[in-house]
């Protein structure tokens, strides 16, 4: 298949359309309005549903009352807009609906910035919303990999009945890289009506549904969200994804890093390597379910002696890399958080700070 | 003998939660009345709110969602944008429609989207214990307005109805009561053309029910009709406000 | 292989769209490729840049300290960015708005006033155009007959712009090799 040159927010857009999602609701903002301008022109042109809502907040609710009438649906936004949207987002989980959400992030906090971020990194794995609430959250590095994993995203979502989070650091969305639309990641919808409200006389049935997620008994609570816990103990097990770089090396320092970042980080490994210094890296492709065993291999290798988390943030996935690496190494944090993405020339400046003269 | 009267279809046989005098059973049969009457119960889609109704799907026996405070719209838009065929309905209080869920209603209103919204206007945050509402009277006391609701402090209430009526986009948008069978007799008039012009596809179709709650208003059931008729309806005038019949092209 | 270009100037010179047909034709060639823009507040009549990353291997980084090359058309940016070109890359300079060098000696500086061609050729709005045939000719990044085309496909579909900023490519590729 030819590939084509694409701006990250418009691939996002189209590789929807190509896994057959059909149906997106969005609101503006930098940097990722352009998902919303690419898709009030193309979703006519397939037949499909674009629609501009009043507030962030109202498009988790569109998304919400489509999702959980069965259909595939998608919504992209930036860090203080998935704030807003963070509120239905729980409703989501809570009322075990499939739905992708796409943040393109900023800096941060309040309005921050414009400019490239992975601050939301806290928010995407452990906070996104109250109460027991958890996504599957992809982290792609390339525009061909975010392609991909909106792509894959869809049937993920419907594997658990759970949003999938696609975050993407500004970068991802901004650049324009070659990208292909694999035929193979296209999947039919599963069948939903087990449970969706989709009208009893489209399953051909006498029982109807219902999509809550209050629970008022505590018991029936409790059980409700074992049955959740369940589903993040399943992604655990099943959804870890992550690549390495120069592992094969006997390397004294081990980078975990990801998105735009972790291509930052394999050129200063690159140079670093001609210059006789061995770095590896563990990049995630999924931050939650997090790669710890994986990281915590990496870090146990013999040669190595301290682990480097390189983010575009102050330090937050920093905390899953301690978790992973049990103290074995010290952990250390490089990073900005100002939208000035490091170049390679800083990583290895802040590389080799930990290497004894 | 033939029988003359019978519980709609399309309402469960679960005893409701509410009050004694709440009215929200009323329009509860009212809206399943409409629903069995136009033969749609097997592609409707209802959307509870929250509030004292938060478990009306309890008393219904075709598919519901639950949506959070306020939002019932947005949802309601979603289902309808992505599903036209299905009817869509949010039965929403006035805390819940006129306070968090403003922003909601109106732009759904606007856009002109294809559900119908049913609006339980009595007054006072119901569910949790008669808080002051965006429609409570004036000098109307609640938990939150212990001296009677200041109108210089907080604004005189929102006349719903009128405010969407307002909008440029042609809507059905009508308020009735349900606080005595003429009223209730109106009332489910309205709600059946609601639902009609949805069925028709025609435009967003809005019926706002004056009520009661006796239990947070401290009142007999009966007295809080009287209240209802004396204080509300002057403030709250009934009949349809606008048709899309009614809107002329300009 | 990796080399780098930064174009730069005032947001409306057209730098974005002459990074993006010089990324287009990188991919034609199979080669590997990547467009990264600046997209701060800047965008919208100060300073814009976009860098465009081409190699025969995959791109590690797309942030780029130090471009192989750069094309620049007004003074800010020159004064800016000369300094971070590498030694031996081009520097094409729009002296039609630029009456200062870069001050280094270290690089082939080109300086071409783009914007007096494209009036000549009919629209000043196709001196990036003219500016990238210049560079194109003069760095040999790409053979020039595929930045031809992709001028083609950018403004095929309207018939006067197309032969303005054809004529504009190729009297920016003479004014290179003068």
């Amino acid at each position: 298949m030819s590939k084509v040159l694409m701006k990250g927010n418009e691939a996002i857009g189209e590789a929807a359309i190509r896994a057959g999602c059909l149906n997106y609701f969005a609101y503006p903002i930098t940097p990722q309005s352009e998902v919303a301008e690419y898709l009030s022109r193309r979703m006519p042109e397939v037949g499909g549903v674009f629609l501009q809502g009043e507030s962030e907040v109202a498009v988790s609710y569109m998304i919400f009352g489509a999702a959980a009438c069965g259909e595939r649906v998608f919504t992209t936004s930036s860090s203080p807009g998935i704030s807003l949207m963070s509120e239905g987002v729980s409703y989501i989980v809570g009322a075990q609906c499939p739905a992708v959400f796409v943040n393109i992030m900023r800096g941060g906090p309040g309005l921050g910035g414009i400019l490239p971020s992975q601050a939301d990194y806290l928010q995407a794995t452990k906070g996104i919303g109250h109460g027991d609430c958890r996504l599957l959250v992809m982290v792609p590095a390339s525009v061909q990999e975010a392609v991909e994993m909106v792509m894959m995203a869809f049937p993920l979502a419907e594997k658990y009945r759970n949003p999938v989070m696609i975050l993407g650091d500004g970068l991802i969305g901004q650049m324009m890289e070659p990208v292909t639309f694999p035929d193979h990641l296209k999947t039919p919808p599963s069948n939903k009506n087990d449970w969706a409200t989709n009208g009893m006389d489209t399953r051909k049935s006498k029982t109807r549904n219902l999509v809550k997620s209050l629970y008022l008994d505590p018991e029936a609570l409790n059980a409700h969200n074992l049955r959740l816990k369940a589903k993040y103990d399943r992604m655990r097990e099943e959804e870890i994804r992550y690549e390495t770089y120069n592992t094969d090396t006997d390397y004294q320092i081990l980078i975990v890093s990801y998105g735009t970042m972790s291509r930052v980080c394999q050129s200063a490994i690159d140079t670093l390597k001609a210059k006789k210094i061995e770095v590896a890296l563990v990049r995630p492709q999924n931050v939650f379910p997090f790669p710890e065993q994986a990281v915590l291999e990496a870090a146990s290798k013999s040669s190595c002696r301290h682990v480097l988390s390189v983010e575009m943030s102050m330090g937050q996935m920093i905390e899953d890399i301690q978790r992973s690496v049990q103290g074995k190494r010290p952990v250390h944090w490089y990073g900005k958080c100002g939208g000035d993405v490091p170049t390679p020339e800083e990583v290895m400046e802040a590389v080799e700070k930990l290497i004894p003269a | 003998m033939a029988k003359t009267f019978s519980r709609p279809k399309c309402l469960s046989e679960q005893e409701t939660h509410y009050c004694p005098g709440c009215t929200h059973g009323i329009i509860h049969r009212l809206v399943a009345e409409a629903i069995d009457d136009l033969q749609i119960s097997g592609r409707t889609v209802g959307i509870a709110p929250v509030g004292c109704a938060v478990l009306c799907y309890n008393y219904f026996t075709f598919d519901f969602q639950e949506a959070a405070h306020g939002r019932a719209p947005a949802m309601a838009t979603g289902i309808k944008r992505v599903r036209p065929d299905l009817i869509v309905f949010t039965y929403q209080g006035d805390g819940d429609l006129a306070s968090i869920g403003m922003g909601e209603i109106v732009h759904a209103a606007n856009r002109g989207e294809k559900f119908t919204t049913v609006f339980v206007n009595n007054t006072v945050y119901g569910m949790t214990g008669g808080q002051m509402a965006p429609t409570t009277m004036p000098n109307q006391k609640t938990t939150t307005s212990p001296f009677g609701r200041n109108v210089e402090e907080v604004g005189m209430p929102i006349r719903v109805a009128e405010l969407l009526a307002s909008l440029a986009t042609p809507a059905y948008i009508s308020r009735q009561a349900a606080i005595s069978p003429k009223y209730i007799v109106r009332a489910k008039k309205a709600i059946r053309q609601a639902f009609q012009y949805q069925v028709e596809k025609r435009c967003f179709s809005f019926v706002e029910v004056i009520s009661t709650c006796p239990t947070n208003w401290g009142m007999t059931p009966a007295d809080a009709l009287k209240w209802a008729e004396k204080t509300m309806i002057p403030y709250y005038p009934l009949g349809d406000l606008k048709t899309p019949e009614s809107v002329k092209e300009e | 292989m990796q080399s780098e270009v930064m174009f730069a100037g005032f947001g409306g010179q057209g730098v974005l769209l002459s990074g993006k047909i010089l990324a287009e034709a990188a991919m034609e060639k199979q080669l590997e490729v990547a467009w990264v823009p600046s997209y701060g507040p800047e965008m919208r009549g100060g300073t814009a840049y976009c860098t465009v990353v081409i190699s025969d291997r995959p791109i590690r980084s797309p942030i780029i300290r130090n471009p192989m090359h750069m094309v620049v058309m007004n003074r800010p940016s020159l004064e800016k960015f000369a300094k971070m070109v590498k030694p031996g890359g081009v520097i094409l300079v729009n002296s039609s708005l630029i009456p200062i060098t870069s001050g280094r000696n270290d690089v082939d500086e080109l300086r071409v006033p783009v914007m007096d061609i494209a009036t000549n050729v009919g629209d000043v709005r196709s001196a990036n155009i003219v500016a990238l045939g210049a560079f194109v000719a003069r760095s040999k990044i790409i053979d020039f007959e595929l930045i031809r085309q992709m001028v083609r496909k950018e403004f095929g579909k309207k018939e006067k712009s197309l032969k303005i900023n054809l004529a504009a490519l190729e009297e920016g590729r003479k004014a290179a090799s003068v």
